[in-house]
């Protein structure tokens, strides 16, 4: 299974009586945008803190590129390179766009202006966050704009550039387009296809199915703490997904793709 | 109120200290109303202002030696900031449960205390104010103070004659709609047979009563007038901090200053040659004179004389002026207050 | 960065790269502008209106004048950036001052004011650790330490001031004469303490993280910042700062006195925010501050050379406070849509 770049199996958490991950497995490909659907309940959010090292799981293991890890703080998930983008607007916004890419991964100068004086990089930093910018076509007057000048898309595109500068391996992004009007998340949809374009997969959770359906290259359908399918948007229909994620209908019925529960 | 002092101590902050002062407030019945004096004992209450400041801690200790001399008991409560009358009001209700005689008190505002009172004056308690009058006057039995306008004469005519023919004042005060303070201010130009706007006076600048506000304010005027030669200020913290500004200007030997206060730091500075001449007050004598008021009534029945009983005023300097009586500061080093 | 290699990059993102003065710019950006548009206002005011006003001499006397609340507002900045706000400095300058004055009397002037400064660091660890580790409310917590530390300095002192003698402790007060006009070593100290803050605010990562942490402290925290540990970092330097005040006091007057500058810590929040600085922390800087408390003795100096009643001073600043504050106001609901 090494070709997975993000892979659990048998996760188990229990809170008290609450089983919130129940012998659940998980597998991301390389290159693909995985979508996570599933009820309110279901415990995807409590698989995704697993995955980002949010949540110590009881028993399983989580492989990144075939090597076993053990998270215990999401700095960990972030150093086997595995980034976030929350729902909650993770920017800030009276800082400008260099500042929140290299936000708290700032780059000093060379030398003992950067040793001893802890003088910071700006032109490599702004040359960095222009390039960035630019590779996932996200367009902006100028990365000196402070954040709260943009738009309510082009902060969340601010975040997902963020994210995708840093990860190495994954890139996780938490109900993204949650806040957003339709057009702007149209415009998120667009660069999550763009970061895959660069290489990173992505893994997606959305409780929107049309947005997911739309660029996902499969689904993943989680259901009472596992996961109980995964699909492929060109085989299935929203509604059948649906159906299987709310336990009205079963999965054997679908033709699912890359292993079952 | 004696704003001058109290307002050096002014304790910081607006709404931070209101709200210390409203805790205060809530909390500050620390006497257990359950022990009611039996007949034979004799308490009075003594309310205070704010006792970080000396002078109001002279005035409360000389209080209470000449109660305890007499074999009284003693219920104290001050004010936790200056202007805090709702301490002061919750202590007299204590005291008035509680049954004491007579209460000697130091209004932290002429008008707020006046109902309790008369609450306490028609049970049958004697209370005598001190330092500072209500509104109106004879809402207390009896009043033993400065007679700060008195105070304020007696430097300007002191610096009347003692300075030069051309003089140019500086008028350092402090919040004039102040009792003490407008008595003072006006005193002083009485004294120097001058009114507000006289040409002589070359400017006027007002300071929170501290040493660091005098010194702003004296810069300030000098800035704009350094031919100022007489300064009147309006107490001895701030003659103080004129002094540091006059001394960086190289005028510390041309300009004479007047104050008010008598305290055993300005006085010193009287010695110094910083201070030219002030005008002792005498907190200790206040409050003897309340206590004596106390007992009279207390023994006899005698209530003591309605109105503003002047506790005095000397003047302190070491170069007299002919037919202005004064006093040395070897002598009032003997009876300045505060610390030595 | 790590991503695939370049697209065209956008000609005008790359073109804002190669404008050199683009720190000069930032520095007189939009929140430097008003509060220097002011100042420059005030002087050009007084100096018509007076004819004392506009001599150098009454100029070095004003920055002289402003070097006590104008470096406690510079550590006030700081905290002010985090959201937070400061209620005790005045209380814990006032206290290192009694302090270093104290034990100057009898002992070595040097040791006194290393003595201040562990005051200072004491008293300032405390409110950083009890709002940084334990998450209590800035306002609260040095509130609660003002009036602690207000009363003990009169205990320590028994309500006396100390004169202040040695040549160490007052050196502040004096300084470079150039053309029969001094300028102090206190202004001189002030000056440097804003350059060294202000480098550090814009050109360290430090900075950043402080900005970070008053904006938006959940996406600070997200991002790996630890939260916490700068929010700490801040309220020590501030504390450093407050000593170098507590220095400049016993310059400027020559006597530790418990009961004074009873309102210098809403003086250096006036400072911070006439200096456009927000109170909900993220905006602003220690320039702003610098000009903000010269404003502030501006208008004291002028207001009382032009022979205008000095309430009309505390009203000229009330205006101030409530403009920039508006200002900020505006600022932030605008360009948060």
């Amino acid at each position: 299974m090494t070709e997975h770049v993000l892979e659990a199996r048998g996760l188990t958490k229990r809170y008290g009586h609450v089983v919130a991950m129940d012998d659940c497995h998980f597998d991301l490909r390389p290159g693909e945008i995985l979508a996570v659907i599933g009820d309110n309940g279901a415990g995807k959010s409590t698989l995704i803190k697993a995955l980002t090292g949010a949540v110590i799981p009881d028993t399983g293991s989580i492989s990144v590129n075939g090597q076993e890890v053990q998270f215990r703080s999401p700095l960990d998930a972030r150093r086997a390179g595995i980034e976030t983008v929350y729902q909650e607007l993770g920017v800030a916004p009276a800082l400008d766009i260099t500042q929140n890419l290299y936000l708290g991964r700032e780059q000093r100068r060379k030398g003992i202006l950067g040793s001893v004086f802890r003088k910071l990089d700006k032109a490599s930093m702004r040359h960095g966050s222009a390039r960035q910018m630019a590779d996932l076509g996200i367009r902006v007057q100028s990365i000196r704009q402070k954040v709260e000048t943009l738009s309510g898309g082009q902060r969340q595109a601010v975040a997902v550039a963020r994210v995708a500068a840093w990860a190495t391996s994954v890139v996780i992004m938490d109900e993204p387009t949650a806040a957003l009007g339709v057009r702007e998340t149209n415009q998120v949809l667009k660069l999550i296809e763009r970061v895959r374009e660069n290489g990173l997969p992505v893994v997606l959770i959305s409780h929107n199915m049309p947005n997911v359906f739309q660029v996902a290259d499969r689904i993943h359908i989680h259901r009472l703490g596992r996961r109980i399918a995964v699909v492929e948007p060109a085989h299935t229909t929203m509604e059948e997904a649906v159906a299987v994620m709310t336990g009205a209908k079963s999965p054997e019925s679908l033709q699912t793709d890359g292993g079952t529960a | 109120m004696n704003a001058s002092r109290t307002v050096r101590h002014i304790a910081a902050s607006g709404l931070a200290l209101s709200l210390v002062a409203a805790a205060a407030a809530c909390s500050s019945d620390d006497d257990s109303p359950a022990s009611v004096a039996g007949a034979d004992d004799v308490t009075i209450g003594i309310v205070e202002l704010n006792l970080s400041n000396p002078f109001f801690g002279t005035l409360q200790k000389a209080t209470e030696a000449a109660a305890t001399a007499k074999g009284w008991k003693v219920m104290k409560a001050e004010a936790k900031v200056p202007g805090d009358s709702a301490t002061q009001v919750t202590a007299i209700e204590n005291m008035i449960n509680r049954g004491v005689k007579a209460i000697v008190l130091d209004p932290a505002n002429p008008t707020a205390l006046v109902p309790v009172v008369k609450q306490a004056r028609d049970k049958g308690i004697l209370v005598v104010t001190v330092n500072a009058t209500l509104t109106p006057i004879d809402a207390a039995d009896a009043t033993f103070a400065t007679d700060n306008t008195a105070a304020g004469r007696l430097i300007g005519q002191w610096a009347k004659a003692s300075v030069p023919a051309n003089p140019r004042i500086a008028m350092l005060d402090f919040d004039l709609s102040d009792g003490p303070a407008g008595g003072r201010h006006n005193g002083f130009l009485e004294g120097f047979g001058i009114k507000d706007g006289d040409p002589q006076i070359a400017g006027a600048a007002l300071t929170k009563g501290t040493i660091e506000t005098g010194q702003a304010a004296m810069e300030n005027l000098l800035s704009a007038h350094p031919d100022i030669n007489t300064v009147y200020t309006i107490n001895e913290p701030v003659a103080a901090g004129a002094y540091t500004a006059l001394k960086a200007k190289g005028l510390d030997g041309k300009a004479t200053t007047v104050s008010v206060d008598g305290a055993c730091s300005g006085v010193q500075d009287v010695k110094d040659g910083i201070i030219g001449a002030t005008a002792m007050q005498f907190p200790s004598k206040m409050g003897e004179m309340a206590v004596a008021a106390a007992e009279a009534f207390i023994s006899g029945g005698t209530k003591p004389q309605s109105g503003l009983t002047d506790s005095g005023t000397v003047l302190i300097t070491d170069k007299p002026v002919a037919g202005l009586e004064s006093q040395t500061s070897e002598w009032g080093l003997q009876n300045c207050w505060g610390e030595k | 960065m790590t991503s695939a290699p370049p697209r065209e990059i956008d000609a005008a993102l790359l073109e804002q790269e190669e404008d050199r003065g683009g720190g000069v710019r930032a520095l007189l950006g939009n929140q430097v502008a008003g509060p220097l548009a002011a100042l420059v206002l005030a002087i050009i005011i007084f100096g018509l209106t007076t004819s004392t006003f506009l001599n150098a001499g009454n100029l070095s006397l004003i920055a002289t004048q402003s070097v006590v609340v104008g470096t406690l507002a510079l550590g006030q900045t700081l905290i002010i950036l985090t959201a937070g706000i400061d209620l005790a400095n005045g209380a814990i300058m006032v206290l290192a001052s009694v302090v270093i004055g104290n034990l100057a009397t009898d002992g070595n002037a040097l040791l006194a004011l290393a003595a201040g400064v562990l005051v200072c660091v004491v008293m300032g660890g405390l409110n950083g650790v009890l709002i940084a580790r334990f998450s209590l409310p800035p306002f609260i917590v040095t509130l609660g330490m003002l009036s602690v530390l207000s009363a003990v300095a009169r205990l320590y002192t028994d309500s006396q001031s100390y004169p202040i003698n040695s040549d160490l402790l007052t050196v502040l007060n004096r300084g470079l004469t150039v053309g029969g006009v001094t300028i102090t070593y206190g202004v001189l100290l002030w000056i440097g303490l804003t350059a060294v803050l202000g480098y550090a605010l814009t050109q360290t990562a430090w900075g950043s993280h402080v900005y970070a942490v008053g904006d938006n402290r959940v996406a600070a925290a997200l991002t790996g910042i630890k939260v916490k540990r700068v929010l700490l970092s801040v309220y020590l330097t501030a504390a450093v700062v407050y000593a170098f005040a507590a220095w400049q006091a016993l310059g400027r007057t020559p006597t530790a006195d418990p009961s004074g500058y009873a309102t210098a810590n809403l003086d250096s929040i006036t400072a911070v925010v006439i200096g456009g600085t927000s109170l909900f922390g993220g905006r602003g800087g220690v320039v702003g501050t610098f000009i903000g408390a010269l404003i502030v003795t501006v208008l004291a100096n002028g207001l009382t050379q032009a022979g205008i009643d000095s309430l009309y001073q505390q009203v000229a600043t009330g205006v101030l406070v409530v403009i920039a504050v508006a200002v900020d106001h505006f600022v932030r609901t605008r360009q948060t849509r």
